[in-house]
């Protein structure tokens, strides 16, 4: 299946570094996301996914 | 801290409900109508606002916007005020997001029938009716933000994320995909044309499904499913690499909607792989949302509401597993054009979005009205003859799509086609007989779900403003604090984080869109590709009034099968990217209930498109095509906006001279009157003409020749396409 993908790549100058910077901005994507999920404290997690039952609701479940 | 006292505004949540149980039964009741004309094409002969092609576009646009639409507001009106401990920041813009929301329907609901139309799917309404959309959109968007900017809660739960993505990518996507040039109060042409405009317009397709199909129901699940199960979400951690990986991935995949067709290649590659991807943080969502009930399998045996959220979340798995499968090109070639994505956006549309907004309404109405439902006895009976209809549904419409796919290319040993076009369909036809009862059992879960809602409501209370309380929220630094991870901060702060997510929807858009619009070289011009005369033009007007692209494509994709049947190599062969520079809007299509039309010019002579136009199973026995009697009525056809719509087209790049413009009438009356010549060349045709010329005339009425009536116009264009690139003698 590669090869239809560089077939029309190949007449761009320079292409050879596409690749390198797509694969860093999908790293550094994710590695932010997964950076910013594990350095949250236990507690905080707790309490953000507690938020929709924690209404004063006059009529609760 | 001082604790304030507020009430949460339960009124527009029951006017959404009300909106979206009232469009749901309207909606799916065109759909199964639509559904019937499968099986009894002429069931509405002769009305025109009740044909096929005008109704399949108000069943679409009735079930997405006004019965999924509707529901979406009324889960974000409620949720929001509750997460955010506030009242909705301005009820005037609450009722004008409401009643707004409802105007555009009923103009939906007028105009799509009376064949006022885009042709692009999901967007079909006209240009007024965007700009009225648009309007009640940045409404609504603005009391959301408005209200999360006074909000008493300083932490912005997960849902509200979805909410915020859903506002911004909706609107960017409307109003680029609806760019058009009015001609008139209600006709305008896409400001794109041919490939580009399939691009736009399938990004834009799939976004809509990405986010106003999914995005605010992964909010709505994120709240309502906690809520019906009395417990957080299953990893909270999740839920935010399912939100940014998801809105960043999913803009990318629009343009699987075209593989195989005249899109440069680069652009189809990069829609797979991003499709490929999607399968990821979906699935995430997927396993989220059905893992919050862990431990609470037992409730689900008793609890409707949770059984339709487990089937909704496993609808949303499935079709999210099913997307990327039919985004690989081996199996897009199989399934495009056929009834297997028909099957593939219902287990999306009936399971995911129907069963979610059902079990939704089924927690909402006794909570609002301050009662038990009526009966669970007949919410469980809904569930089940709702699942089975789904799958009823499904099933037949997978083994249709593979059955007519496996039909269209069967070749005899001799190089010839063993199938002509017209046994392919008769071989699904007790598919499509299973289908119209599975949607009739879904049908009758809907109705069961208005009994039950009513009888609950008639022994509730009356619906009122709940009082609430909550202290109000401390200023603080806008800054970072003193120890706070850039992430905390972010999620405090709505409009940083507004940006950020447009940010992320943009950049797939932007890599995508642009090159194919700037760079010259990603559409090859084809010297002998001419645009249409005026004839044409106005005959491909009345084919996107009709709604002909519902059913017929207009692109031969490169295979050895197409290129047989719809127009062979010495022809033209497969669709080429130079033959649409002209069209505005592109009339690809996506389904193909009837042949592919990009080959059909010169194919058959003008008595057979007469003929067939007139009464389609005279000429194809077995035909599911209705007939278009009201194209033949003794009246001439409006020419009085051509000129106007050639002056758009020409602004728009279409190189039509001011001289084709000035004999734009001349040029009509002689090309029609040659289509009128060539059908004297029938007896039977010169017989019924001569004898209905006498008896209009004997009754004192005018008689319009043929050759200025709406067929000829329509003829002119269906015998022109594909023309283009034919080796002439």
């Amino acid at each position: 299946m590669l090869k239809f993908i560089k077939q029309n790549m190949e007449t761009i100058s320079g292409i050879e570094i596409y690749p390198v910077i797509s694969l860093l901005i999908f790293f550094a994507f994710f590695m932010g996301l997964y950076w910013w999920v594990f350095t949250y404290k236990k507690e905080k997690i707790e309490e953000l996914s507690n938020m929709p039952l924690d209404e004063n609701d006059n009529n609760k479940n | 801290m001082e604790v304030q006292q507020f009430y949460y505004d339960n009124k527009i949540v029951k006017k959404f409900l009300y909106a979206s149980i009232l469009f749901g039964v309207v909606g799916m009741s065109v759909g199964l109508l639509v559904a019937l004309m499968y099986l009894f094409p002429n069931i509405t002969e002769g009305i025109p606002w009740l044909s096929y092609g005008r109704l399949r576009p108000l069943h679409t646009n009735a079930v997405i916007f006004a019965f999924v639409g509707n529901a979406i507001f009324a889960g974000i009106y409620y949720s929001l005020q509750r997460l955010l401990k506030t009242r909705m920041y301005s009820d005037v813009l609450s009722n004008i997001n409401f009643w707004g929301w409802q105007l555009v329907i009923v103009a939906a609901a007028i105009s799509l029938p009376l064949g006022y139309t885009s042709s692009k799917e999901y967007a079909e309404l006209e240009w007024p009716i965007d700009i009225a959309i648009a309007i009640v959109w940045v409404v609504f968007g603005i009391n959301m933000i408005a209200t999360i900017l006074k909000r008493r809660e300083r932490h912005l739960y997960v849902a509200i994320w979805f909410y915020i993505a859903t506002f911004v990518t909706v609107a960017v996507l409307h109003i680029f995909n609806s760019l058009a040039l009015p001609v008139s109060a209600m006709k305008s042409y896409s400001v794109y044309a041919g490939v580009q405009d399939a691009l736009v317009q399938w990004w834009y397709g799939h976004n809509a499904v990405a986010f106003f199909l999914t995005t605010p129901f992964l909010g709505l699940m994120y709240y309502f499913v906690p809520k019906a199960a009395n417990r957080p979400v299953y990893s909270y951690r999740l839920s935010i690499i399912h939100f940014w990986s998801l809105i960043f991935i999913y803009i990318w995949a629009g343009p699987h909607h075209l593989l195989y067709s005249s899109l440069p290649d680069w652009a189809q590659n990069l829609g797979v792989v991003f499709s490929v991807m999607l399968i990821a943080p979906s699935w995430g969502g997927m396993i989220n949302g059905l893992l919050t009930l862990r431990g609470v399998w037992d409730k689900v045996r008793t609890e409707p509401v949770l059984k339709f959220f487990v089937v909704a979340i496993t609808g949303y798995g499935m079709a999210t597993f099913e997307g990327p499968m039919l985004s690989l090109k081996n199996v897009n070639a199989i399934a495009h054009f056929t009834d297997w994505i028909v099957a593939h956006v219902h287990v999306g549309a009936l399971a995911w979005n129907g069963f979610l907004t059902f079990g939704m309404i089924y927690w909402l109405v006794p909570r609002m009205w301050k009662t038990e439902l009526y009966s669970k006895k007949l919410a469980n009976f809904h569930f089940w003859i709702g699942t089975l209809g789904i799958v009823l549904y499904a099933v037949p419409l997978y083994v249709a799509g593979v059955v007519q796919h496996q039909m269209w290319k069967d070749f005899n040993p001799d190089g010839t086609l063993k199938n002509n076009f017209m046994q392919t369909v008769e071989a699904i036809m007790p598919m499509y007989w299973m289908r119209a009862i599975g949607g009739t059992l879904f049908i009758i879960g809907l109705f069961v779900l208005c009994y039950n809602v009513i009888k609950t409501i008639k022994q509730g209370q009356k619906v009122e403003d709940e009082l609430a309380e909550a202290p109000a929220l401390a200023r603080i630094k806008s800054g970072r604090l003193k120890g706070e991870k850039f992430h905390g901060w972010l999620e405090r702060k709505p409009i940083q984080l507004t940006i950020l997510a447009t940010i992320a929807i943009l950049i797939g858009g932007v890599i995508q869109i642009i090159p194919t619009l700037v760079v010259k070289s990603n559409i090859p011009t084809i010297s002998t590709v001419k645009p249409y005369t005026p004839l044409e033009l106005e005959g491909r007007d009345l084919y996107i009034r009709e709604g002909c692209v519902g059913c017929h494509s207009q692109m031969i994709r490169p295979f050895r099968h197409e290129v047989e049947r719809y127009r062979k190599e010495e022809s033209g062969g497969y669709s080429k990217s130079g033959e649409y520079v002209y069209d505005h809007p592109f009339l690809w299509g996506s389904k193909r209930t009837g042949p592919d039309l990009m080959g059909v010019g010169g194919k058959y002579n003008d008595n057979w498109h007469f003929n067939h136009m007139y009464d389609p199973q005279s000429t194809s026995t077995g035909s599911i095509m209705p007939s278009y009697q009201w194209l033949f009525k003794n009246k001439a056809m409006d020419f009085s906006k051509t000129e106007a719509k050639m002056r758009v087209m020409q602004q728009l790049g279409v190189p039509y001279t001011d001289e084709d413009i000035a004999n734009a009438q001349a040029s009509i009356k002689a090309q029609g009157e040659k289509i009128e010549k060539s059908l004297h060349n029938d007896p039977e045709f010169v017989k019924s003409y001569e004898m209905n010329k006498k008896n209009t005339l004997e009754r004192g009425e005018e008689f319009v020749p043929m050759s200025q009536r709406e067929i000829t116009a329509l003829i002119a264009y269906l015998q022109r396409l594909g023309t283009d690139i034919k080796v002439k003698e």
